[in-house]
């Protein structure tokens, strides 16, 4: 029976909102296969952390809980990752989409000698087995992929899956996982670490994101957008173009070669919707454009569509906002 | 101190959605008119790969693909810009494998050229996007690979590169040899070739090798070296009918699309 092994990569921060979205695709994988959703929280400290887990779909907790965690460290992880798959004995093991799963899923594939998926934002379970959905060529085109080995790692990207409302009433087994980590046999050591996160929501958590583009003209309206991300507690985004024109840091960046994001609602400001820029809102569910260019092709996307100069819209936007949040 | 820079070449992903069309029983995207490139992030290692070549006198940098022959393109490209030699995979078996099976024939290749100290990759193909081929490729070679770099800086054999992490970046310090799969920062963007550069290329050797040559038999190929595979391929229906908001002047479209949002419980 299929045994599905989330994993939370938690460093010495809180539990990933993505743990609650891996836990929600699990347990409908291990359902339509009557089978069990272990998940693998891996960090220092992390005892506090395992607390609503078990309502939130688990049914074994794996904790691997070292001083040597509390930094992401590969070598660490991939240590960690092993142990806890080995004890779980899982056959799909899911990895969160940010910087940590990604990095860790190629290493821990080839060492099970698992097929590896990347950047899946659907899990289809059917009597068959069980099929990835990614997003290729840029959004353009979406793959479904089997997976031939007896053991499959997937990097599902985040805000794709939606995690179960909690149930209170479910148990779960928690286990300590020993893992043999020796820092000496390290072979890179991480020396620093150099906080660029803005204030507030991160962009790729945000239910809703503000993004502005070339066409705004230059770095003062991102303010506005700011306002009106921070009144719809959401975060502000950008395309390649505002990013380098300077206007906006490059971790604001969304697109194919900044942060791919799947919010509730995005507004695009003066944005024309390159490809590069689409490729990184393929999932968001709601889109939202405010372009002069009745021909840009962020409108060939967009749910819904202002064809508008932004100033003349934006000052009335933010209004109607502020008094519908008075 | 001999750098490898991995390469990969694709169609071209400016290419906009309206005219991009898939072969679903090949599962392949219909080329059409669109040109082939060298994949955008792969640019960005080569870029950061000369940019130390040139820092450090006596570095040699060899380019590898794997591809047919058409990916000579990459590779004249990338004599171009001032690669020493360029290295082409090709060979009938390497059809249709997925990224384990790359990953094996880059490595046989880095190996046949004499190993590498650095090895530089793209962090992700702009087609597939799956991420995977360098960090596998440094698994064979048992090396190190550190992922998502925009900077790499050289000392003696030290190595100290910047990579993005979660909330900001991290600093990685290690020793050669070592792998890296490259993102894109400002300092890596790529060089434009000179017209006459581009001329000498045409003139320069392209190492050819195929499975035989890199000592790889089909079985080496398998069974995980085609652990994925793509069943099916197709272009989202996207025809979303966009709803445009009208109105006389900006205050009432404002004011039409805050009713709408409501409407649809976003707001």
């Amino acid at each position: 029976m299929a045994k599905v092994l989330a994993f939370a990569l938690t460093g010495s921060g809180p539990l990933p909102q993505s743990t609650y979205e891996l836990l929600g695709g699990a347990r409908a994988v291990a359902d339509a296969a009557g089978g069990q959703v272990h998940l693998a929280v891996l960090g220092a400290g992390v005892a506090g952390k395992i607390g609503d887990l078990a309502a939130h779909g688990a049914d074994r907790i794996l904790v691997v809980d070292s001083e040597h965690l509390a930094v992401y460290h590969p070598d660490a992880y991939l240590a960690a990752a092993r142990a806890a798959a080995e004890a779980s004995g899982a056959d799909v093991l899911l990895l969160p989409g940010d910087t940590r799963g990604r990095d860790l899923a190629p290493r821990l594939g080839y060492h099970l000698r698992a097929g590896i998926v990347t950047d899946c934002v659907a899990l289809e379970a059917s009597p068959d087995g069980l099929r990835f959905v990614k997003p290729v060529y840029g959004g353009k085109a979406m793959a479904r992929i089997t997976v031939r080995t007896d053991r499959k790692v997937a990097v599902m990207r985040q805000r794709s899956l939606d995690p179960r409302a909690p149930d209170p009433s479910r148990r779960a087994e928690v286990l300590n996982v020993e893992a043999a980590i020796d820092p000496s046999t390290f072979r890179t050591q991480v020396v620093d670490h150099i906080s660029e996160e803005t204030t507030g929501i991160r962009l790729e958590d945000a239910p809703v994101v503000v993004s502005g583009g070339r066409g705004l003209g230059g770095p003062e309206p991102f303010k506005q957008l700011e306002e009106l991300a921070r009144l719809l507690g959401g975060a502000v985004g950008a395309s390649r173009a505002a990013v380098d024109a300077g206007w906006v840091p490059p971790s604001c960046q969304v697109g194919q070669t900044g942060k791919v994001i799947g919010p509730d609602l995005y507004l695009a400001i003066g944005i024309s919707g390159a490809s590069q820029h689409l490729a990184g809102i393929t999932g968001a569910k709601t889109i939202v454009a405010i372009n002069k260019d009745e021909q840009a092709p962020i409108f060939g996307v967009a749910h819904i569509g202002v064809v508008a100069d932004y100033r003349e819209v934006l000052p009335h936007l933010l209004e109607e906002v502020r008094a519908a949040r008075a | 101190m001999h750098i490898v820079v991995c390469i990969k070449q694709i169609l071209d992903p400016e290419i906009p959605p309206a005219r991009f069309q898939v072969d679903p029983s090949a599962r392949q995207a219909v080329r059409g008119s669109a040109g082939l490139v060298i994949s955008p992030f792969d640019e960005n290692a080569l870029e950061l790969g000369l940019q130390l070549k040139e820092k450090h006198p006596g570095t040699r940098l060899t380019a590898v693909t794997m591809g047919d022959e058409e990916a000579v393109e990459a590779l004249r490209k990338a004599l171009a810009l001032g690669a020493d030699q360029v290295v082409l995979a090709a060979d009938p078996a390497f059809n249709g494998l997925d990224s384990y099976g790359t990953a094996r024939v880059l490595a046989r290749c880095i190996e046949k050229l004499g190993g590498a100290d650095l090895v530089l990759f793209g962090r992700q193909a702009g087609d597939w996007d799956h991420g995977l081929v360098g960090s596998l490729a440094a698994e064979e070679l048992a090396i190190p690979c550190v992922t998502l770099v925009r900077e790499i800086q050289m000392d003696g054999d030290g190595v100290r590169l910047v990579r993005e992490g979660e909330g900001g970046v991290d600093v990685i310090a290690g020793r050669l040899p070592l792998a890296a799969t490259v993102t894109n920062a400002d300092s890596n963007q790529i060089r434009f070739p000179k017209v006459r550069d581009m001329m000498l290329a045409r003139g320069k050797p392209i190492t050819r090798w195929s499975a035989q040559d890199l000592g790889l038999d089909p079985a080496d190929l398998e069974p995980t070296a085609r652990a994925a595979e793509i069943d099916e391929l197709f272009v989202p229906d996207r025809t979303s009918s966009c709803q445009f908001i009208d109105g006389e002047d900006g205050a009432e479209k404002a004011r039409k699309l805050v009713q709408k949002l409501r409407e649809l419980k976003l707001l």
